[in-house]
């Protein structure tokens, strides 16, 4: 293993997918990640968010190997991406695991939790039979589960019991690296308070490095060191968590913070107009322009770059980075 | 003031193993009411309860009086004008919703047919009316489009405009926004809002993020296993918030500025309906817990004139809330 630099470095990444309308509609092309790059350190994490169907999940899985991208490429550790399904890849898989939002999906019914834990160790061929035991008792104590919670049945646990259970499981092979895809929407509000705090736990333990998929800001600040904020397949600003928090850069960052409900509030919240974005219908330029309170006649045109402010923050916006002084947004053009 | 809607001890239990035990509910005219609480607390049954809409199984006691007619075992022609009309209510689960194989204008006119005995052009007129109303573009084309030829946000709104049809007193909101991205829930709550100053509506909004209600109402009521545990308007709630499990809720979310610190957890789940404790529902998980919690249900005893709470540890002294003169 190479000490220091990046766990994970994408570059350039792009996925394209073809959807079609109905039963006779043409396929269209679906660009799902359009060019996104990335790096992960060691022991740290990263948060991506961004509204539903920007890309995020798609994007978790290309850094895994699961899909291949279009274009672009993925070094873990500083060697380039084995083909998925490859041996190669599968001996990487052990150091790389995800998580998913439905933890009750992610799960078989009809095996104890402790089986589906030292799942991973049988797979892998990890460890004797004799030590597997022993190694499932302590991933299940590490996640706060009961040795005798081991015996139970998916359903026979709560939503954050199961969430934990599915948390032991990724860890068995002590990965380097685990993506957790909205590990916390489908909990309680308290419950996703134990699974924060329980992620940020195990990577002081483990030194995991993590890739905290979610569209919450609030929960990605808790837990990460860095933010990506997505839209419509890229990453349109990128920088720590409290910076992009408290001073966003990127129009739609700013909405997206101002959109987080908060006691006192109200009134004062930029409302964007308009829908969400469709992927299948990508505007010119950049993808925000039709919802951007600020755009001028340049954002439907060209395409912004993500490019480091003098302050070090990415951002992609042509008004952020003064090219072009802000404008009235493209709606209010259109009726003008 | 009579409230215009007024629960009193409704409980439901189904197959034996209790819901909802005992829950005391007003909702004033024109009034915003958050509904807050974990997943299977009993938040949308209590509306289900109130509407007549749980299976027959379902065993209902208790109270539920609408400005002075009770609902509670009312005929089903009642229930039917109620519903839609003096109470509309918009449902948590979408599937239950809008009818994927009929126009939405059509929908529209359906309910305005039946609350308001509009038909034909004037039906169809108000029907845009509506529509423009919830703020959807085009509407009169619009009325012309199938649900799935619009997206998530704008069914939405659609859903609130054949709310709207019967102009109800009180629209109960059940989880309205939780399957929307969180810029779209801005612009529903912002129409949510707007309507309600516009009509003089009252409001109950089910939701299970404080931040939602604390922005969207006046008063809110924290549910925990099948009863209400405290009451109080939005401020004094986050200022002040008396009852253990409402602090935990409030501990539990992540800050949005200051140095990182662990989250005040609340340790373990919810009780199972069938295994509920003697005392306090919450004692279990509460690091407060004594003796006398698990003695007897500890009932809603006041702090103040509009703030109230269901644990031991709140103002022995003061009185329960069946003696506060009204
Ligand atoms: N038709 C039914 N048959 C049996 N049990 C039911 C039925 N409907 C609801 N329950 C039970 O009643 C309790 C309260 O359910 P309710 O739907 O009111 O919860 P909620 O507070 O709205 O939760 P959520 O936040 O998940 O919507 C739960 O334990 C639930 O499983
Ligand atoms: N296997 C697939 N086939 C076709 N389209 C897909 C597939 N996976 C994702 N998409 C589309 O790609 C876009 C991005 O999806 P996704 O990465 O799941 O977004 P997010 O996780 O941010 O919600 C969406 O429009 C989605 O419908
Ligand atoms: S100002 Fe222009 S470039 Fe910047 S986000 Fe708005 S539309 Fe995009
Ligand atoms: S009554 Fe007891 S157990 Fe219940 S909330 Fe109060 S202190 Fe906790
Ligand atoms: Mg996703
Ligand atoms: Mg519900």
């Amino acid at each position: 293993m190479k000490a220091g630099g990046a766990l994970l470095e994408a570059e350039g990444l792009v996925r394209r997918y073809a959807m079609r309308r109905g039963l006779l509609g043409r396929a269209v092309e679906v660009r799902a990640v359009d060019g996104v790059s990335l790096k992960l350190e060691r022991g740290r994490t990263l948060g991506l968010v961004g509204e539903s169907g920007c890309g995020k999940s798609t994007t978790g899985r290309l850094v895994l190997g699961m899909e291949t991208p279009d274009a672009g490429r993925v070094s873990f550790d500083g060697a380039v991406m084995p083909q998925p399904g490859s041996a190669a890849w599968r001996a990487m898989r052990a150091r790389m695991q995800m998580v998913f939002q439905d933890p009750l999906g992610a799960l078989d019914r009809r095996l104890p939790i402790a089986t589906q834990v030292g799942e991973p160790l049988e797979i892998h061929g990890i460890g004797a039979r004799s030590e597997r035991a022993a190694r499932v008792e302590t991933l299940l104590r590490a996640v706060g589960l009961r040795s005798d919670q081991g015996a139970r049945y998916p359903h026979e646990l709560s939503g954050g019991q199961r969430q934990r259970a599915v948390l032991a499981r990724a860890l068995a092979t002590d990965p380097a690296l685990l993506v957790c895809d909205e590990p916390i929407s489908a909990l309680d509000v308290s419950i996703q308070a134990q699974v924060m705090n329980l992620l940020v736990d195990l990577q002081e333990q483990f030194g995991t490095a993590m890739l905290f998929v979610s569209h919450d800001l609030r929960a990605v600040r808790q837990v990460s060191h860095r933010v990506a904020v997505m839209y419509l397949g890229r990453i349109v600003e990128e920088g720590e968590p409290d910076g992009v928090l408290h001073e966003p850069a990127h129009p739609y960052s700013r909405a997206l913070v101002s959109a987080i409900p908060h006691p006192g509030r109200a009134g004062q919240r930029i409302v964007l107009q308009g829908d969400p974005p469709n992927p299948a219908d990508r505007p010119s330029g950049c993808a925000f322009h039709p919802r951007c309170p600020v755009a001028t006649s340049l954002c439907a045109r060209e395409t912004p770059a993500l490019k480091a402010r003098p302050d070090g923050r990415l951002v992609a916006c042509h008004v952020a980075h003064g090219e072009v002084s802000a404008g009235q947004g493209h709606a209010r053009q259109e009726a003008a | 003031m009579m409230p215009l809607v007024r629960l009193t001890g409704l409980s439901v239990a189904f197959d034996g193993a209790p819901a909802l035990r005992g829950i005391d509910l007003s909702v004033a005219k024109g009034e915003a009411v958050g509904l807050v609480g974990e997943s299977g607390c009993g938040k949308s049954v209590t509306w289900l309860a109130a509407l007549g809409l749980l299976p027959a199984k379902a065993r209902i006691t208790g109270s539920v009086m609408l400005d002075g007619q009770e609902l509670i075992g009312a005929p089903a022609p009642v229930l039917e004008r109620v519903r839609g009309g003096r109470i509309a209510m918009i449902f948590q689960d979408p599937s239950s919703s809008l009818n994927p194989v009929h126009r939405i204008g059509k929908q529209i006119m359906e309910a305005l047919g039946l609350h308001r005995g509009m038909t034909g052009s004037n039906a169809r007129a108000e029907a845009k009316r509506l529509l423009d109303l919830v703020g959807i573009p085009d509407a009169g084309r619009r009325l012309d489009a199938y649900p799935h030829e619009l997206s998530g946000g704008q069914n939405q709104r659609v859903m609130i405009a054949i709310a709207l049809a019967g102009q109800p007193e009180l629209l109960v909101a059940d989880e309205p926004t939780t399957a929307l991205d969180v810029t779209i829930q801005a612009q529903i709550l912002e129409l949510l809002q707007s309507i309600r100053r516009q009509m003089g509506m009252a409001l109950v909004l089910i939701s299970h993020d404080l931040g939602v209600i604390a922005e969207a109402c006046e008063r809110v009521a924290v549910m925990y296993a099948g009863r209400i545990v405290e009451e109080a308007p939005v401020a004094q709630l986050f200022d002040a918030a008396a009852h253990p499990y409402t602090q935990g809720l409030i501990g539990a979310l992540p800050p949005m500025d200051g140095p990182r610190r662990r989250l005040a957890a609340i340790p373990g789940g919810v009780p199972e309906p069938w295994a509920m404790p003697p005392g306090c529902g919450f004692a279990p998980r509460c690091q407060f817990r004594s003796a006398p919690c698990d003695a007897a249900i500890p009932g809603l005893m006041g702090l103040s004139d509009q703030h109230r709470a269901a644990c031991i540890r709140v103002a022995p002294a003061a009185m329960p809330l069946e003696r506060i003169p009204a």
